[in-house]
């Protein structure tokens, strides 16, 4: 059926796969938990807000625990070495999630107002410590990390927090930011009352601005200021999942892949229309924009996985302990086993939430908050 | 290399914490969903507003509870591959699926619709909200599933063998991991736990209403549903507890040994201790209280099979260390030479105890260099705690009758209508509140505590397993959550206490004004 190679293939696709869904479907919710106090000017105004994601942030927040489950078993390395070595930006990443669960339930059940601009605060932080933290942990992956493998393919690494706050991460950092506040801000054009919708409005069109720039610099630094890595030799293909079995060499750079198929540049021709796409439809305060938002990150995320593979996770300190695609993977059967689960359930998934969305459909009101008994 | 000892405790201890943390809400949740679902349904089918009153009321203490397993839930994800990086890719081909195939096909179910169950009364038919309570429900029992395969996994290790080429475990049959006897003796076990946490929780609550004479017909048919539904659940948690009991004395011989604190193998049927002071260093139990044939007839079911006794364990393992230092050369003797036929049949011959030269690895870098001390000392770590195991299953076990038996006191009051007659009953109810989560995080204990010093039963130690990360790291991260568990805990504490005080009539839900009226909603631009 499916040989090795082409399973690692899919699974690299699936990863990319959760993480755009990670990214649209809670990208959102980081964006409009960020922007909690600036489109909010009241609590009326910010209960508005909260109920356009109320019922499915927590749904929306699986596709992150579900990418995380996926790398466990389907790139148990590179779950291993990316969690353990990213220690304290995993431990940030984590609090950050702890805090918003308990956020979204626990802030409507008191009336205190420092109670609520407590909650508010814990959410706005947490929107803005994931969004940061994540774009500056992926662009740490083009500088390659500070790791190295043992004969037991056990990981040391040789660096610590601050060593990932270097000006090219800092800069992907920025733009992940960028890139969710106008996500999260189309939503709340779309979804909240129409006085809020004209403030999102405004600052979806900025962000996208600011994102658009801050995109095309990090193209161009990537061309020439970042070293990149590659496979000595040819492709190990249907090699055994150890790393230690290749050779890499550093030098060359990231956009080689783009050269060689020319249809990876699809990939930020969808970014770049999706920005166009909201700069021109958010006005409309409809489902338009927020679609191309959604564009837009999906082209984003696939446009810079396109130019790392196949790497997943490279080794500046001993290139040959560089995770790729071809030899960081579970065995054949686990690859396998996990297609098959996802094929059936993947899609059950899509259909059940886009019919919670679908019951849950409308914009919601200050007129509502204000009249609506408490739900608790 | 050598692993640092302090990482290894300080992950443990973490571990140990952020679990029997993430345990006092996830049992409880396992339980009220369907204590609501139960409730829901009479709502249907009878109409009685009452009813639904009283899904609206539980459900908010059921979400209060749901935000914090959840939220320590995500913990428990990241820390396999924070902390646990070496297990996580020794076992990851395994371990990881079923913990994928939990978000897949329970997780998202469960987090999509609980946001509906809250906020979509007003827009959902009675049947169709019924629905999305029942698949939340099966969703949350169903996380319970895979949860527990995977952890059973760690127990019993079936349907897996090492790869000397990737250095980790790999799977070779999918259906023995998913259908690990262990599994499914764990699963019952342990979702009956919740139950019987979740049937506690309504019971309690309720009698405290009965008590101060609020909301008395709520509480009544709160405390009837709660009697039935924890009566069930309790027979099922003691039954099926003994089915777990049944497996591991198949499968963990010492865990079961230790439990028991039987030093020597007696000739069978072995006694139950009901009581002793087991002294770890005389390999003794003094003051013992023993119950003839009991225990042989729990572990063996039959009354000619002998329990093997520490000591005799003991024995066992230092021979398969000997194995395991032979599997461990070979190992690496393919590493040289991939091709090495010789070590590749050495190897075949003894991979299953690989796992038991890794245990040398304390002592001494390379296991072949053992001397006898190492592999003795080796063997020695096999012993679990013996005291801790003895007293938190003989306390687990206590708490499982004791339900057993307010239960079905509570069942027939109900029965006859009585369930406010007894004050000292109300009380008696109300403060057994407590006990399901004692039993359950002692149940936690004895299981994991058990298995050590395993991370995965004879194939990797808990040592080994941990990343290469340093003691400050760990620390710090400990402190981080130490402090905010803490306060998560104080504010669900307050929040709880603050809505079950309030109860249904200061939330405005009971008595209910007039019959079945539906909120009207505005503002929404359907």
């Amino acid at each position: 059926m499916f040989d090795y190679d082409t399973l690692r293939v899919i699974w690299w696709a699936l990863l990319g796969a959760l993480l755009i869904g990670f990214a649209i479907m809670d990208g959102f919710d980081f964006g409009l938990a960020a922007l909690l106090r600036v489109l909010g000017h009241d609590d009326d105004e910010r209960r508005v807000l909260l109920e356009t994601i109320e019922p499915t942030w927590e749904g929306n927040q699986v596709w992150f625990i579900l990418g995380g489950g996926a790398a466990f078993a389907a790139w148990p390395l590179l779950y291993a070495t990316a969690f353990s070595g990213l220690y304290f930006a995993l431990f940030v990443l984590l609090l950050a999630f702890i805090l918003r669960p308990v956020g979204f339930n626990f802030r409507g059940k008191l009336h205190d107002p420092r109670w609520r601009t407590l909650w508010d605060t814990v959410l706005a932080a947490s929107g803005v410590v994931v969004m940061v933290v994540s774009g500056v942990a992926f662009g740490n992956l083009f500088l390659g990390l500070p790791f190295q493998l043992d004969g037991d393919l056990r990981m040391s690494w040789h660096g610590g927090f601050f060593d990932l706050l270097k000006p090219y991460p800092l800069l992907c950092g920025v733009l992940s930011l960028a890139m969710l506040l106008a996500h999260g801000a189309c939503w709340a054009a779309y979804r909240a009352d129409h006085a809020i919708a004209a403030r999102a409005v405004r600052i979806a069109r900025a962000t996208t601005v600011v994102y658009l720039v801050l995109y095309a610099l990090a193209g161009v630094w990537l061309a020439y200021g970042v070293p990149a890595y590659a496979l000595a030799g040819s492709a190990v293909a249907g090699e055994v999942s150890n790393p230690l079995y290749k050779e890499v060499v550093r030098g060359g750079h990231w956009f080689a892949g783009y050269l060689q198929h020319p249809a990876f540049w699809i990939a930020p021709a969808v970014a770049l229309l999706g920005a166009l796409g909201v700069l021109w439809r958010a006005g409309a305060r409809g489902l338009s924009a927020f679609l191309a938002s959604s564009l837009m990150l999906a082209g984003t995320i696939l446009s810079a996985g396109l130019a790392l593979f196949p790497f997943l996770l490279p080794s500046s300190l001993d290139p040959r302990s560089s995770l790729t695609v071809w030899d960081a993977s579970s065995s054949r059967g686990t690859l396998l086993l996990m297609l098959g689960a996802t094929v059936v359930f993947l899609p059950l998934i899509v259909l059940y939430t886009a019919w919670v969305y679908r019951v849950m459909r409308g914009r919601v009101t200050l007129a509502h908050v204000r009249n609506a008994h408490h739900h608790y | 290399m050598t692993v640092d000892a302090d990482v290894v405790t300080l992950s443990r201890l973490q571990f140990a914490l952020t679990a029997l943390y993430h345990f006092l809400f996830v049992p409880l949740t396992l339980g009220l969903v369907w204590m609501l679902a139960i409730m829901e349904s009479v709502y249907v089918m009878s109409r009685r507003e009452v009813w639904k009153r009283m899904v609206r009321f539980w459900g908010v203490l059921f979400g209060i509870n749901f935000a914090m397993g959840v939220a320590t839930g995500i913990t428990m994800e990241f820390q396999f591959g924070m902390n646990w990086a070496y297990y996580a890719h020794y076992v990851g081909d395994v371990f990881g699926t079923p913990l994928a195939i939990e978000g897949l096909m329970a997780f998202f179910l469960e987090g999509t619709l609980v946001g509906l169950f809250f906020m979509g009364w007003d827009r959902l038919s009675r049947v169709k909200h019924l629905l999305v309570t029942w698949f939340l429900a099966l969703a949350t029992s169903l996380s319970a599933l895979w949860i527990l395969i995977a952890n059973a996994w760690m127990q019993h290790p079936v349907g897996a063998a090492f790869n000397p080429q990737t250095m980790r475990m790999e799977v070779t049959s999918f259906s023995e991991v998913f259908f690990n006897p262990v599994a499914q003796a764990k699963f019952v076990h342990t979702v009956s736990a919740g139950y019987v946490m979740g049937a506690m929780f309504v019971l309690s609550i309720s009698a405290w209403y009965l008590l101060r004479g609020r909301n008395v017909d709520f509480a009544k048919r709160s405390m009837t549903v709660a009697a039935s539904f924890g009566l069930a659940a309790a027979l099922s948690v003691v039954v099926l507890g003994d089915e777990s009991g049944y497996a591991i004395s198949e499968n963990q011989k010492m865990k079961m040994a230790a439990i028991e604190a039987m030093w020597e193998t007696e000739p069978p049927p072995a006694s139950f201790t009901l009581f002793g002071l087991p002294d770890v260093r005389e390999h003794t139990t003094h003051y013992a209280v023993r119950v003839p044939w009991v225990m042989g007839l729990i572990g063996t079911r039959s009354i000619d099979t002998p329990i093997p006794g520490i000591a005799d364990l003991v024995q066992d393992t230092k021979g398969r260390i000997h194995h395991g230092i032979q599997a461990y050369d070979a190992m690496l003797a393919l590493r040289a030479d991939r091709n090495d036929a010789q070590a590749k049949a050495t190897l075949a011959t003894y991979d299953e105890d690989l796992g038991y030269a890794l245990l040398l690895k304390r002592s001494v870098d390379d296991p072949r260099k053992a001397t006898a001390e190492d592999i003795q000392r080796a063997a020695d770590s096999t012993i679990p705690n013996v005291p801790v195991l003895f007293w938190s299953f003989r306390v687990m076990v206590a708490c499982g009758f004791y339900f057993i038996a307010l239960f079905a006191f509570s069942f027939w009051l109900a029965s006859k209508r009585r369930l406010d007659a007894k004050r000292w009953y109300l009380r008696l109810a109300l403060c057994s509140l407590p006990l399901p989560w004692v039993a359950a995080e002692l149940g936690w204990i004895v299981a994991e505590y058990g298995r050590q010093p395993w991370a995965i039963e004879g194939v990797l130690p808990t040592a080994l397993g941990v990343s290469s990360i340093t003691a400050g790291q760990v620390l710090t991260s400990l402190g981080g959550f130490v402090l905010f568990y803490t306060a998560l805990a104080v504010i669900d504490a307050v929040l709880m206490v603050k809505f079950a005080r309030k109860g249904p009539d200061g939330l405005g839900l009971w008595p209910p004004a007039e019959p079945a009226a539906e909120p009207v909603h505005s503002g929404h631009a359907a």
